[in-house]
Order: C-alpha cells, then structure tokens, then sequence
C-alpha cells in the first residue's frame, strides 16, 4: 500500500487553507479520520467541529459560503449521502453555493466497520443533485489536484469521495487534470475499462496480467462522475465493443449506471459486464479481502474482461 | 401612540394585505403562517435591520433567514415594500418563472439571504452566518423566524448546541409561537413546552413576548443586543391568521386559499386595521 488518500488529503487541505484565507473546515468529531486535524492544529481559528451533527453541519457550511467562505464539510461519506443530503440538495446545490462536501472513508475503505460504515451509494446520490461537481481521487497527486481546485477558483458546490487508504501513485507530481475529461492509463483495442478511486489501480494491475496474455485493454480514469465524459465512453465503445465498469459502489446509481446511460443514449450497442457491489449488503472485513469477495478486485476484473471477449 | 411604532403597525397591516391578496391570486400558499408574523417582519423591515435595497448583497449588511420559508409571502412583502423590488411584482407568486418562488430563493429573489423551505435548515445556515461574522470581527447581527412547529426538527437543536457553545451573540432568532402547525395544535402533536427553559439550558437568552405588540418587539431586540456571550431567542406568542377573523387560530388555514367571497372580507378586516393606524 501506498500513502492513505486522507493524509494527503490533510495536508492539502492545510497547504491550500494557508494560501487562501477563505478556505475554512467544519467536521463532525471525525477530524483524526477525515484528518483535518492537521488543519485544526494549525489553523484552529479555521476549524469548526460541530459535534456529531452531520446534518446542522452542512447547513451551517451552507451559512458560511453565503458569507463567502470555501468551507470544507468533513465526515464519513455514508453519511455525507444521507444524513447530508437534503441540505446538499435543497440548500447547497439549489442555491450553487461553494461548499465542499469531503466523503471520508468512501466504497469499502471503512473496511473493519462494516455495512454502516460503507459507503455505495454516494454517487448515486450526489449525481443527482444538479450543479454537484462530483469526483472521487485515484490516487495522492490527482488528490492534491482536487483539493487545490476546490480551494482556489472552482465556482460551485462539489462533493469529492475520498478512500482512507491508498496504492502508489499512478501519476506524476504536477499531471494535468481537467474536471469531465477522464484520465486513459493504458491503451488496447481489445476491451476498455472505466474506473474511479482505488479501482483505478487494480485496473491498471489487470491490463498488466491480460498484455501478459496477449489481451491488451484501455484503462480510463473516471474521476470525474458529474460532469461526466461521455465522450470518451462512446470512443471507448467504438474502438473495443467490449466495456467493464469497476466501482467500489452499487452497482445501482454509479459509473456503471452513468455508462449504460452514456451507451444507450449514443446508440452504441456493445458488450457490458459492470462490476460492484451487486445491490446487497456487505460486512465487516480487511479492505483487500472485502474487494476480493465483492468482485473487483484485479482477478475479476481480468476474468470479466476475459469472459468479455 | 408614538407615530413611529404606529407606522410599524400600520405597515404590518399593509403587509398583511399583501400577503393575503397573493395567495387569493395564486390560488395557493401560506397565508395564515404569514399572518402571525406579520408585526415581526415590519419591525425588522421597517426598524431593526441594517440592510441597503439598492446593495442588496452588501457584506456588511445584517442577515435575515426566514427558517420556516413557507411564510414568504409576508416576507416577499416586507422585501418589495423596503424597495428590494416593485411591489407590482408580488403578484408573481408561485408564477412560473417568478422570482418569488413557493419557498425563498435566494439566487432569484434580491434581498433573500439564504435559500429556505426545508424545516431547520435556515437555524443552521443563520449560525453560519453569525459565527462568520464573529470571526471577522464585523458587527452585523443575524435575525432568524423559525416556526414553533420547525423546532420538532432535531437540526434546529443541533445548531441551538453550538451556538450556545460558541458565545454567538450576534445571533437573534425568533419563535413564531402561534401554537399551530400543518396537522394541528403543536401542543397536541409533540409539545415543546418548557421552551424558555431548553433553551436556556442550551445556553441562549430567553425572552418571552406579545409577538403582535410593536413595543415588546423592539425593547426584546434591544434586550437581545445587550446581552453579551450567548445567542438569543426570542419566543414571540403569536395568533395564526392574524387579522382575519376567519383564519386565526384556524390550523387548516396553514396551506390554503380564501375564496372570492373570503378575500374581499379579508380585504375589509385588514384595510380597517390599516385605516385605524393611519
């Protein structure tokens, strides 16, 4: 494993805060978690824990962007898309204010805590917020990226699932990123795979073993699920015929969803295989086992590519 | 009387008028949550609050969330007569494309302050506001009108927790205690009583008042200022469907529109009233 996801996300956010003053973080007691107690520590005038209270949290953050803040509203991403999600919905994205939303623990990560503490269906819930910029990092450069963006000039709400652990890089310190435009790691003409978050990686690990055995597949970067790049899933479609999304995430409301969506309305009529947590609860576990047993992992991914074919 | 608060009075009525005359056009809304409210949005238009309608974003202005939204008309009133916008205007009510949506839009209507309509989200979003100006060191107050029904919801003790916590003096919210929600007596539904005594125990001033008494309105906003270290509440006993014989104390005039027949005596009551200050 490589460097957790929510420590370069602490860092940044404490990097970013200290170039911009407007830049402020609320959580709900999660701080050692979502690790803006690196900011609390040196920015305590700019940390407001509000208790558990996820809900008056973001609220209050809507309150703070009106006053033109950059609040970053931390807590758990399950609860980020439930006990958030109306003031999400009908404060925040009605009104397009600058609020955060920072989904700590996203997908599986929460590992050991089990069904309550996993996050799947987040993007589900906040792809359907009109206005919601929503992203999910791969890996410590592309979430360094976001934090930056987020902190700096991005007009609009946005929410941003963030893994608690991590794998090594998969980009180079100071990779360009575009919000919509997704991020291609391999190219093969056999197959395309369309990822976010951790899943990235283990994608990327698949396409390695299938060139091994003469299958060679392109990996997409989907960290962007709102705005969506539509066109790169069209192009992906035309060029391979065969397409697998891998989600830590239901399979109901997610990329897999958003790629159905794409492919029908672009009338593109080509094999799917989608990869998640097929609408059932999971339980506790270590997270590597978890996305072993739920299917995405690097051997599934590469059997349903193979079964693909 | 002293002219002024009987100008305040005056304008509640006119106000009044407004709010009813929209619904009866719409053929939809909230007219009596309008009405017990009515003496307090003049008070505040017409007297407490430092705003400027020709900079209605103007940072240093005084904030006012209006957390129980469904009362927008009296509040849409309020905004045109202080010269946010023409009063032509709030016959647009509910209309499509309208800026004076069923529940306050804060990015169509100039002067709202914050997007409201979901029950206690604008007390979250008013102690937003506060704690941002407590940490900038600006001097404006932020008023809140939450309904008494609204504070069943838990978010609205949620931030009532925090602000007691972080000293917010420069918070005011008012309780529009007219003893009615949707479905009924909110004694009967879930009883809030002994609401002086919550939120004292959270950490706020307490002050009890005649919601329709223009002198206890503006001594309690006083109060209020004074007071340093803790939040303020102040619990304002009002009549549901104030001013309209037919609709106060009349739950199921929460959500409804008079007939022809009901408005023009509507009309009659209130415009009375309005004479009788004059």
């Amino acid at each position: 494993m490589g460097k957790a996801l929510r420590d370069v996300y602490g860092e940044s956010l404490l990097k970013y805060a200290k170039e911009n003053k407007k830049v402020v973080a609320l959580d709900a007691d999660l701080a050692n978690c979502s690790k803006t107690c690196m900011m609390g520590k040196e920015l305590p005038e700019r940390m407001f824990d509000v208790g558990i209270a996820e809900n008056h949290m973001i609220a209050m953050g809507a309150g703070f962007a009106s006053c033109g803040m950059i609040p970053f509203v931390n807590t758990f991403a399950t609860l980020a898309a439930s006990m958030c999600a109306l003031s999400a919905k009908a404060l925040i994205g009605y009104s397009g204010l600058n609020v955060r939303i920072m989904g700590a623990n996203n997908g599986l990560s929460g590992g050991y805590d089990g069904a309550t503490h996993h996050a799947l269906d987040d993007m589900s819930v906040m792809r359907g917020i009109p206005g919601m910029l929503v992203m999910s990092p791969s890996d410590g450069v592309m979430t360094d990226w976001m934090v930056r963006t987020l902190a700096e000039d991005y007009e609009g709400p946005a929410y941003v699932g963030i893994p608690r652990n991590g794998y090594e890089n998969l980009y180079e310190e100071g990779e360009d990123f575009e919000i919509g435009k997704a991020k291609q790691l391999t190219d093969g003409k056999d197959a395309a795979v369309f990822a976010y978050g951790l899943s990235v990686f283990r994608a990327k690990k698949a396409a390695e073993q299938l060139a091994a055995e003469g299958i060679h597949i392109s990996v997409y970067d989907m960290f962007t699920l709102k705005p969506f790049d539509r066109e790169a899933v069209l192009r992906a479609a035309r060029e391979t015929g065969a397409i697998v999304t891998v989600e830590e995430h239901s399979i109901v409301g997610g990329l897999g969803t958003a790629v159905l969506e794409t492919l029908a309305e672009g009338g593109e009529q080509v094999s799917v295989r989608r990869l998640g947590i097929q609408d059932c609860y999971t339980h506790s576990g270590a997270y590597e086992d978890l996305v072993t047993e739920f299917g995405i992992g690097i051997a599934s991914i590469a059997d349903a590519v193979k079964e693909l074919l | 009387m002293d002219r002024e608060i009987q100008e305040l009075y005056k304008k509640s009525y006119e106000l009044r008028i407004h709010a009813v005359k929209m619904v009866y056009h719409a053929k939809t809304g909230h007219a009596a949550p309008s009405l017990s409210m009515a003496d307090l949005i003049s008070a505040l238009y017409f007297k407490i609050l430092r705003v400027d309608p020709s900079e209605p974003r103007w940072k240093d202005r005084d904030r006012f969330v209006l957390s129980k939204g469904h009362a927008c008309p009296i509040y849409y009133a309020a905004l045109a007569k202080r010269g946010f916008f023409p009063e032509e205007d709030l016959m647009q009510y509910r209309a499509l494309n309208s800026k004076l949506q069923g529940h306050p839009d804060m990015r169509k209507c100039p002067g709202v302050d914050m997007t409201t309509g979901s029950l206690g989200n604008g007390a979250s979003a008013s102690l937003g506001m506060a704690l941002i100006g407590q940490k900038e060191k600006k001097d404006y107050y932020v008023y809140a009108i939450c309904g008494d029904g609204e504070l069943q919801e838990g978010i609205v003790w949620e931030s009532a927790l925090y602000a007691g916590n972080a000293h917010a003096d420069h918070l005011i919210w008012f309780v529009d205690y007219n003893g009615l929600q949707s479905g009924g007596s909110v004694r009967e539904i879930q009883n809030l009583e002994d609401l002086e005594e919550k939120f004292k125990s959270f950490g706020w001033d307490v002050q009890t008042i005649d919601g329709h008494n223009m002198e206890e309105i503006l001594a309690a906003v006083e109060t209020a200022k004074e007071r340093k270290g803790t939040p303020s509440v102040i619990l304002a006993k009002t009549t549901k469907g104030k001013g309209v014989s037919y609709m106060e104390n009349q739950y199921l005039w929460h959500m409804k529109a008079p007939n022809e027949e009901q408005y023009t005596q509507a009309m009659k009551e209130l415009s009375k009233e309005v004479e009788r200050y004059a």
